[in-house]
């Protein structure tokens, strides 16, 4: 389409841009005022906080997101986010086949552990075709499989204490490694799990090899990917700046993720 | 509505004749509502601009096709839909920000909130908005089933449905010709029909959507994804019956300014109307 240009529409529809844009400028400046003010921030977070309740109370603890069949999956699943953690530690890694890998249960447990992947694999199994629902508005349909967190969480014996599962990561994004958090009604979800594998293959590395968190009611930065360590803590206060997640500490999105 | 104060037919020479016109949960619904669906909009824009491509079924990301497209090349904007592509270099895929600066976000910064690009934002305004539209709209249905508004002022007659009393509907709108005296207190065709086709059908259309969209909803209530087809379906009637409403704000803007833009916004915040003068017959 650049052939067909006409300079001169596209010189007018520039001038137009930039008339509007000026005409609105004062008006504009004065909603980003708005949007930036304290109070306005704790009124918008509101919304967070009815979305939360509103949906704990109507969507059933066990209710299951949609599975689908092999017919639906996309034809290519959209990474997102690290597509390859950097680092010499997380090179060998890979070199290795992830075959040293280890993810260490630590927190409120009562017998802390250190999985590697073939701890994992032995482990029962479980494969699920879902929807992945990225923040920005895509979506993907892959098949997973991999070990249901509860299984995990039972093997530590996760205390009463335990109010959420914060998830650490190997892959550094800025100026922090990112982290993620839930709450146990989604740690104990069926269809949480930590799988290794999508869509028959071994995870690859651009999709969080070699394990990840799907956690299925929510969107997609909710799902760890590169996941070596997992931790059971009464409040989110003391991980990262108290928001319970990476993006949440950073650009204020959401730590309930389920709309 | 209607209530005229004094059963005098109006005539030119007559001081005008005022109607209560539209009950205080009308007025302050409108204006909510008006205020609402103006942050629903440009905080959805924001959301949009983070993936300015549209799907139908329940998949569907970059590698896939999207049947609409706002995107830039090198030096231009375009929005794509199906295989009809137009430049729109100024106003959508590349455009100048305030402060000069060219952007390749697919809506401009006037028309989003906040200005610039943060999904975060958007987010936060659209989800804690959406709870407002939900819940004035709720009340505002229930109101005009239990006050009558519905039965007494949106209720389409069986005469009114028939084709010659729309067509002529149409046509008294194209010429411009908009009923006077006592008519003017009500509602005509064409009005009822947008009227309840935004607070019936368009707005639990947002809503509806809305729902289909959130990962948590599904769970809950799956058959919505059945309902719409799929997520990316649901996401794209979403931002069609956006503009569908954005449509009807246009339409409803124009004929207010040609009904008689005072008398009509005054209607909408005292609730009296003036009712224009019936023509005087030509002898």
């Amino acid at each position: 389409m650049s052939e067909i240009m006409l300079p001169r529409r596209q010189w007018i529809a520039r001038a137009g841009g930039l008339v509007a844009a000026a005409g609105a400028m004062p008006l504009l400046s004065g909603c980003d005022a708005i949007n930036d003010a304290p109070a306005v921030r704790k009124i918008l977070s509101m919304g967070e906080e009815m979305n939360r309740a509103s949906q704990r109370a109507l969507i059933d603890r066990h209710a299951l997101a949609r599975e689908f069949d092999r017919a639906d999956l996309s034809p290519y699943f959209r990474p997102n986010g690290t597509r390859l953690p950097a680092g010499a530690d997380y090179a060998a890694h890979a070199a290795a086949g992830f075959a040293d890998w280890r993810v260490r249960v630590t927190g409120l447990v009562a017998r802390p552990l250190s999985l590697s992947m073939a701890d994992i694999r032995a482990m029962p199994q479980r494969t699920q075709i879902t929807r992945h629902d990225c923040v920005e508005g895509w979506s993907a349909i892959g098949q997973w499989t991999g070990v249901q967190l509860s299984r995990i969480l039972a093997a530590a014996g996760v205390q009463d204490r335990a109010r959420y599962i914060v998830f650490r990561c190997a892959d550094r994004l800025g100026d922090a490694l990112y982290y993620e958090s839930c709450d146990m009604v989604d740690a104990r979800h069926p269809q949480t799990i930590l799988a290794w594998a999508l869509n028959d293959a071994v995870l690859p590395i651009a999709n969080g090899a070699p394990l990840r968190l799907r956690i299925e009611r929510q969107l997609g930065y909710k799902h760890a990917k590169y996941v070596n360590a997992i931790e059971a803590v009464a409040s989110l206060d003391a991980i990262g700046a108290g928001n319970g997640g990476y993006w949440e500490d950073r650009i204020d999105y959401e730590w309930y993720a389920g709309i | 509505m209607a209530e005229a104060e004094t059963p005098v037919a109006p005539s030119p020479s007559a001081p005008p004749v005022r109607v209560y016109r539209h009950r205080l949960p009308t007025r302050v619904w409108h204006w909510v509502n008006a205020a609402t669906l103006l942050i629903l909009l440009m905080s959805g824009l924001m959301i949009f601009n983070a993936h300015p491509r549209l799907y139908w079924g329940e998949y569907g990301a970059n590698f896939d096709r999207a049947w609409l497209v706002i995107g830039s090349t090198a030096d231009a904007g375009y929005l794509r839909v199906g295989d009809w592509k137009v430049d729109t270099t100024g106003v959508l895929g590349r455009w100048t920000d305030a402060d000069g600066a060219e952007k390749t976000w697919a809506f401009p910064g006037w028309a989003t909130i906040p200005t610039s690009y943060s999904l975060a934002d958007g987010r936060r305004w659209h989800l804690l908005f959406a709870w407002v539209l939900s819940i004035g709209l709720a009340l505002y249905m229930l109101w005009t089933l239990i006050g009558g508004h519905l039965r007494k002022d949106l209720h389409v007659r069986r005469s009114e449905w028939s084709p010659r009393h729309i067509w002529r509907d149409v046509k008294d709108h194209a010429r411009l010709r908009f009923p006077r005296g006592e008519a003017a207190a009500r509602y005509g065709i064409l009005q009822k029909l947008s009227y309840i086709g935004v607070i019936f059908v368009a707005l639990p259309l947002m809503i509806a959507t809305g729902l289909t969209m959130s990962p948590g909803m599904n769970a809950a209530w799956p058959w919505l994804l059945d309902i719409f087809g799929g997520r990316q379906s649901a996401r794209s009637i979403h931002f069609i019956t956006a503009f569908a409403l954005v449509a009807f704000f246009l339409v409803h803007m124009a004929m207010v300014l040609l009904a008689g833009p005072v008398n009509e916004l005054r209607s909408m915040i005292t609730g009296w109307f003036r009712l224009p003068p019936e023509r005087e017959e030509r002898a």
